[in-house]
């Protein structure tokens, strides 16, 4: 347990120093919203659709709405054999000089991105989930994260929620807040390895040099991610390029969804494993690749000794209450320091979630411009830890028996 | 692109939480030190309180009972001290070695608090109300002494004037081992002494209550609660 503590802490120091090392850049970003690239390179966007009917309306009009020359963007929409009426609202679009409208096939998420990237002729290009909407300034923060770093060759957005409401979203909110913090983080370390279905941009000779997206068990953001990064192609951030997501709004959505991406991510951990512990990788070789796994098989032990500490204890009161019967315990406002626990891994695990409550705020920060701390931070303090290991242990038992992982 | 790795930065990191850790086993190791010297400054303050009384009642032969039992209270300050003692082998583990001197130091306290209270029962021929419970924390040793346990703070809890006394019976101390002999306690636990009986194995609070040596506090508190 205190290994655990002890790789957990050093991450949250480690994320501190760069970010107290970056905090400038970060903030200079964040501040100046003046800024204009000095040249507006052609951007496809393809939006991959499959049942998107109610959402694909405010999506492509959201793309309308850049604040971008419209003559240097081209959106492409790919119904991917949609059984509802996707293709009928398509139609719509149809006057409009930059969309242009495709059906083909049902085939998954993968070809339809790759069928718009054979259609596409821009110099960048972008996918956007059409339950995703971008704002205004998104694609100019994208293309001045490219001109900051020439050597990037995709660039990531901010990803948040649309409309968080109820507790299930109220929890991701947070958990997205902190990954637009962590993402800027990994960004600065080149560490990225996830370039988000929502609107990550890539130069097109992302594509001509490394081939297409791939199925990749159903995570084909991270596969084409660690793709790139096993090629020495570097991934940039700009977290002033906000796009929102709709989110699952049930306990049972969310698992699928995260159900998901993590069995993706184990998967294509072990496809990419020659990264780990390379030096030739960076420092998402030999630091953060194996942290992010490890993370997962932490987080399950952790869950194990609560769960069976929690267990004992409830076997105790129950035998306590077969012994003697029940009696309320009694209760008292005086604090005697005595019970207080000072043992080694209580003040560990206390200077810890400190340094969890100091990386949230940072995230508020960056992500909100602000530092905040309200009921989606208490939510997410109080429940993720819970329902986190839900995902994560069903994620393991799936890559151990090889069961397979739906998409819904 | 050249992933280029800052070794400085990894080793300042593992410096920073190096240092942390450090101050995380400092402030550990300073408040269980001084929960340790909390325990030896109620440890000593009972002992000279026990010393003290023992003396007083020497001296005092032929004093009135009255007299003496108002300045033998020390029954809470021994709960509160096990409950202290309790929460430091949780913390330090059992075999630790200053948890082991408090343990002997605090058993040998209860044995001075038995005698002295064995001596004042006979002297003011008031009913015994001291129980000696004898329990193991080896694994397999003992599976019900933690029932035992359970039954015996709740009757401490609904009779305060009963005395109880726990004793690890694996605890390295003359004195207690001097009284596992008298009372020719076998190693068959949990064992219970009320008076000049010895009950072994689990006993519920049914029959503690209605032990004959107990019978005239139990029934002391009856009258009172139908009096209310």
């Amino acid at each position: 347990m205190y290994i655990l503590l002890f790789i957990g802490l050093y991450f949250e120091v480690f994320v501190l120093m760069t970010y107290l090392e970056h905090r400038d850049t970060i903030h200079e970003e964040s501040n100046n919203t003046s800024r204009q690239p000095s040249r507006y390179p052609t951007v496809s966007i393809i939006v991959p659709c499959w049942n998107e009917a109610t959402t694909i309306e405010r999506t492509v009009q959201s793309l309308l709405d850049l604040d971008y020359p419209q003559d240097k963007l081209e959106i492409l929409l790919i119904d991917d054999g949609s059984t509802d009426n996707t293709w009928e609202v398509m139609q719509g679009f149809t006057q409009t000089a930059s969309i242009k409208i495709f059906h083909k096939e049902n085939g998954g998420k993968h070809t339809a991105l790759n069928f718009g990237l054979t259609k596409s002729h821009s110099e960048l290009v972008g996918c956007l989930d059409a339950d995703s909407y971008v704002d205004s300034q998104a694609l100019k923060n994208i293309v001045l994260g490219f001109e900051s770093d020439p050597q990037a060759m995709a660039v990531t957005p901010s990803v948040k929620i649309w409309q968080a409401k109820g507790m299930i979203e109220m929890i991701q909110n947070i958990e997205y807040i902190w990954a637009i913090f962590l993402r800027r983080i990994l960004g600065f370390m080149g560490a990225i390895y996830v370039t988000p279905g929502p609107f990550s941009i890539f130069r097109r000779e992302v594509f001509e040099k490394i081939g297409g997206y791939r199925k990749a068990h159903q995570t084909e953001d991270m596969e084409l991610a660690m793709r790139m990064q096993s090629n020495g192609m570097k991934i940039g951030n700009a977290h002033t390029a906000v796009v929102h997501t709709s989110a699952p709004h049930t306990l049972k959505k969310l698992y699928v969804q995260r159900l998901r991406w993590t069995h993706g991510f184990m998967k294509n951990a072990i496809d990419y494993r020659f990264m780990f512990f390379k030096k030739e990788y960076g420092n998402l070789g030999i630091f953060i690749l194996p942290l992010a796994s490890f993370s997962i098989l932490a987080t399950l032990y952790a869950m194990g000794l609560f769960l069976v500490g929690l267990t004992q204890g409830i076997m105790t009161q129950i035998v306590k209450i077969q012994t003697v019967g029940f009696h309320l315990p009694h209760f008292s406002f005086a604090i005697d320091w005595f019970s207080v626990n000072t043992e080694l891994i209580a003040i560990i695990s206390l200077l810890a979630f400190f340094g969890t409550i100091l990386t949230l705020l940072l995230s508020s920060k960056v992500a909100r411009g602000k530092v905040d701390f309200g009921l989606d931070t208490i939510y997410f303090l109080a429940l993720y830890s819970f329902i986190a290991p839900l995902w994560l242990a069903k994620a393991l038992y799936n890559v151990i028996f090889s069961v397979t992982t739906t998409w819904r | 692109m050249k992933n280029e790795i800052d070794w400085k930065k990894y080793l300042l990191t593992l410096l920073i939480t190096g240092a942390i850790f450090g101050t995380a086993i400092y402030i550990s190791d300073y408040f269980g030190n001084k929960k340790i010297a909390e325990i030896q400054n109620i440890q000593s303050k009972i002992s000279i309180d026990i010393l003290s009384s023992e003396t007083q009642f020497s001296l005092l032969e032929e004093s009135s009972c009255k007299d003496i039992a108002s300045t033998t209270a020390f029954s809470d300050e021994l709960s509160s001290l096990e409950s202290k003692l309790n929460s430091t082998e949780q913390d330090r583990g059992a075999n630790d070695a200053q948890v082991l001197a408090l343990k002997q130091n605090y058993s040998l306290l209860e044995i001075k608090d038995y005698v002295l209270m064995k001596n004042i029962t006979e002297k003011c021929k008031t009913p015994p109300a001291s129980i000696i419970y004898f329990y193991s924390n080896k694994d397999g040793e003992c599976p019900d002494c933690q029932k035992e346990g359970y039954v015996l703070s709740q009757l401490r809890s609904d009779y305060p004037a009963v005395r109880v006394y726990s004793f690890d019976y694996d605890l390295d101390l003359s004195a207690l081992k001097t009284l596992i002999t008298i009372n020719k306690i076998k190693g068959q636990l949990p064992a219970l002494i009320i008076g000049d009986q010895t009950y072994y194995g689990f006993q519920g609070l049914d029959t503690l209550e209605k032990a004959p040596e107990l019978k005239a506090i139990v029934q002391m508190k009856v009258a009172t609660s139908t009096k209310r």
